[in-house]
């Protein structure tokens, strides 16, 4: 019976399977030589931290979309959470000697111990960097999901715009609470956190060499969490956060837990926010609570909807584009003039901030006239690719057979 | 009590003058929200242009001038953002308009970045608003006195204006039923267009009387600003007018007495943990009219 009921495999899927396997792959072998092999020019130069930062920002949008395009809860909470898993990260892996450094203000600091440093006694230097970073960052994404469990409670029977407005209080509670003095011997209050961890401290030794993981390392986590994103997603829970996003009652009537699911849902969500946040606490190499502020998350929200509201391979595209573009692209914008064959034109508008400008402009065209965004809630399919093309070679063969067939 | 009330007098009279001014951006929110069902997120940085449109008029016209261009320019940002983001969107689900709601605040923000070069752009002295004044053992400034009297006579020129005249009953019509007001050949379009000119008006006013108390305005500004006064909104029970007052009051007496009190880091999330807590135990809020949702 069960077999029976197994779905069989379109040789079509096998193969777009394999092809994204061997694409992924491919990236992952470009990106370790990006570290390690190639020059430094003035492509890798700008190249390099855009990665780092879209990989990071991509695992953030997805995470949003899962509450947003998967579940129909509209919230507005993901720098808050973001914040807790950026500052979890870095409590957790401030070297031992560099404390005193760190928490100047308070005595040191109340946690004096590293998790990486911990590891790299029993495990060596480099292993232990690797291995101490990977907890720090399951850690960052577990006191970010207790957060979203305790907020959970109260905030998640709200509905819609409440929900949101809500969330987006959270997350500013939040971030008033990581400024607060009174509990600045953990969180440093208002002033900066450094020295812990960072991309560059990832390495790993084989034989004899040392090689850099700078932008492997987030890649690689983004990847994996998006992976696990994407099981869920087409799992029984997956398919009860959909109905509940097209019709709570109807779900309801169903079967299905609402509070339950929703909760699953916003806790998951959380936790990736917070590995996002450590992530990108490792790419800042500081940390501070001042810029996570609702602009951030108004920024991950217009990511998500140029993807595609309910696409994770839409919400990885924009956050790659978004990124390449503001930070990389437009950048000529706001030099001044623009270098067309040798030559300088002046153009006086073309100051700081016109990028912005331009930038927002987009932004707001793609809002209003294609809603849908890049991908609207489809994701991107080598299956459906192959398909694609097979129908359109059949279609040609018998419009060619048929054209024969009116010739004679 | 009277111990207590001489000693934090300078926290409330600043409470009762930011109150005020939380109560006209408030206004704003409200009725848009009844009319639209959109918490339009680009209201405190229209309140945030209003400002910076004061800080470039005064540098080449007189004061008075200025301000009448301020209030014009404002009103009719309004009403253009209306036009252009949300109008196309009139039939897209809430969600869709919320967003566009969202792009343009970073629209707005950005632009300001781009017009100031990103310094803050110091604010004119009105001389009758910043005029230095005694009140009991305190002294405070003149705007400190004016704005909770002017609040009180808009709104009370608002609320006669939405239950005595044509356009308000008009307006009062669309909150309840978009549709039906439709058909029955209310011209919904200007009601909306109204509307957002009321909300841009009284954002305007807001904005002279809250920039005085400051010496300068940057693009965020308008940010915590507006989310404050939505929060008043919700507080007092959205859609209503006087409850989105009283509620700007309240947040603005208790902002002001918890930075009297020394906890200044807490100030901003106190409104927040009240809008949770009137969220969770009266969703409506004070003035609210109890909605049902249909199947």
């Amino acid at each position: 019976m069960g077999k029976q009921l197994k779905k069989k495999r379109a040789p079509e899927e096998k193969a777009g399977a394999l092809i994204a396997v061997v694409l992924l792959v491919a990236f992952y072998v470009f990106l370790f030589l990006l570290d390690n092999a190639i020059p430094t020019n003035s492509v890798t130069v700008m190249l390099i931290p855009v990665l780092k930062k879209s990989a990071i920002f991509a695992l953030v949008c997805v995470s949003m979309n899962l509450l947003n395009g998967f579940t129909g809860l509209f919230s507005l909470g993901q720098a808050g959470f973001m914040l807790i898993g950026a500052y979890s990260f870095a409590i957790f892996s401030i070297p031992a000697g560099q404390h005193d450094a760190v928490y100047q203000y308070f005595n040191g600091g109340a946690i004096r111990f590293s998790i990486p440093e911990i590891l790299s006694g029993v495990l060596g230097e480099n292993a232990g960097a690797f291995w101490g970073s990977i907890i720090c960052i399951i850690i960052a994404g577990l006191v970010a999901a207790v957060f979203a469990a305790l907020i959970g409670i109260p905030v998640l029977r709200l509905k819609s715009d409440y929900l949101a407005i809500a969330t987006l209080g959270f997350a500013e509670i939040i971030r008033a609470v990581f400024q607060w003095d009174g509990l600045g011997v953990v969180t440093n209050g208002s002033n900066l956190l450094r020295k812990y961890t960072n991309f560059h401290d990832i390495k790993i030794q084989i034989g004899g060499t040392i090689f850099q993981l700078d932008t492997l390392f987030p890649v690689l986590i983004a990847t994996v969490c998006i992976l696990i994103i994407v099981l869920l997603v087409n799992s029984s829970y997956g398919r009860a956060f959909k109905a509940i996003r097209d019709d709570e009652v109807a779900a309801e009537a169903m079967g299905i837990n609402l509070f339950r699911h929703k909760m699953l849902s916003f806790v998951i969500s959380s936790f990736f926010a917070g590995v996002g946040g450590a992530l990108l606490a490792m790419f800042q190499t500081t940390v501070q609570a001042a810029p996570f502020r609702t602009s951030m998350t108004y920024e991950i929200l217009l990511m998500v909807v140029i993807g595609g509201i309910g696409s994770i391979s839409g919400s990885c595209i924009a956050s790659f584009l978004y990124i390449a573009a503001s930070e990389w692209w437009l950048r000529f914008l706001d030099s001044g003039g623009i270098t067309v064959m040798g030559t300088h034109f002046d153009i006086p508008f073309f100051r700081d901030g016109f990028r912005k400008v331009v930038f927002s402009v987009v932004i707001m065209i793609i809002v209003l006239f294609f809603s849908r965004g890049i991908m609207g809630d489809k994701e991107l399919s080598f299956a459906g690719m192959i398909r694609k093309i097979r129908r359109r070679k059949e279609a040609k063969g018998a419009a060619a057979a048929g054209k024969e067939g009116e010739a004679q | 009590m009277s111990e207590f009330i001489s000693a934090n007098l300078p926290y409330l009279l600043a409470g009762v003058s930011v109150g005020g001014q939380y109560a006209l951006i408030a206004i704003g929110y409200t009725m848009v929200y009844g009319i639209l069902r959109l918490i339009n997120f680009a209201h405190g940085d229209v309140f945030m242009v209003a400002g910076l449109v004061m800080v470039y008029a005064t540098a080449s016209l007189p004061i008075y001038v200025s301000v009448i261009l301020v209030i014009v320019v404002t009103v009719l940002l309004g009403v253009l953002i209306e036009k252009v983001a949300y109008k196309p969107l009139r039939s897209a689900p809430r969600m869709s308009v919320m967003i566009s709601a969202i792009g343009v605040s970073y629209l707005l923000q950005n632009c300001a970045l781009y017009f100031t070069g990103g310094l803050p752009q110091n604010y004119p002295k009105i001389p009758f608003l910043s005029k230095v004044i005694q009140v009991g053992p305190a002294s405070t400034k003149m705007v400190t006195v004016i704005t909770p009297i002017l609040t009180i006579v808009l709104v009370i020129l608002l609320v006669l204006l939405i239950k005595k005249t044509k356009v308000g009953m008009a307006m009062r019509a669309v909150s309840k039923d978009f549709e039906t007001s439709e058909l029955m050949g209310i011209k919904i379009n200007n009601v909306i267009s109204m509307t957002f000119a009321i909300g841009c008006f009284l954002a305007a006013i807001g904005s002279l009387l809250y920039f005085s108390n400051y010496t300068s305005v940057i693009p965020t500004s308008g940010a915590m600003p507006g989310l404050k006064a939505f929060v008043a909104a919700v507080f007092g029970g959205i859609g209503s007018v006087p409850g989105a007052v009283i509620g700007a009051f309240i947040i603005g007496i208790c902002e002001n007495i918890i930075k009297g009190l020394g906890w200044t880091v807490f100030s901003d999330a106190f409104t927040f943990v009240l809008l949770i807590v009137v969220l969770l135990v009266k969703p409506t809020g004070i003035f609210g009219e109890k909605a049902t949702d249909k199947v």
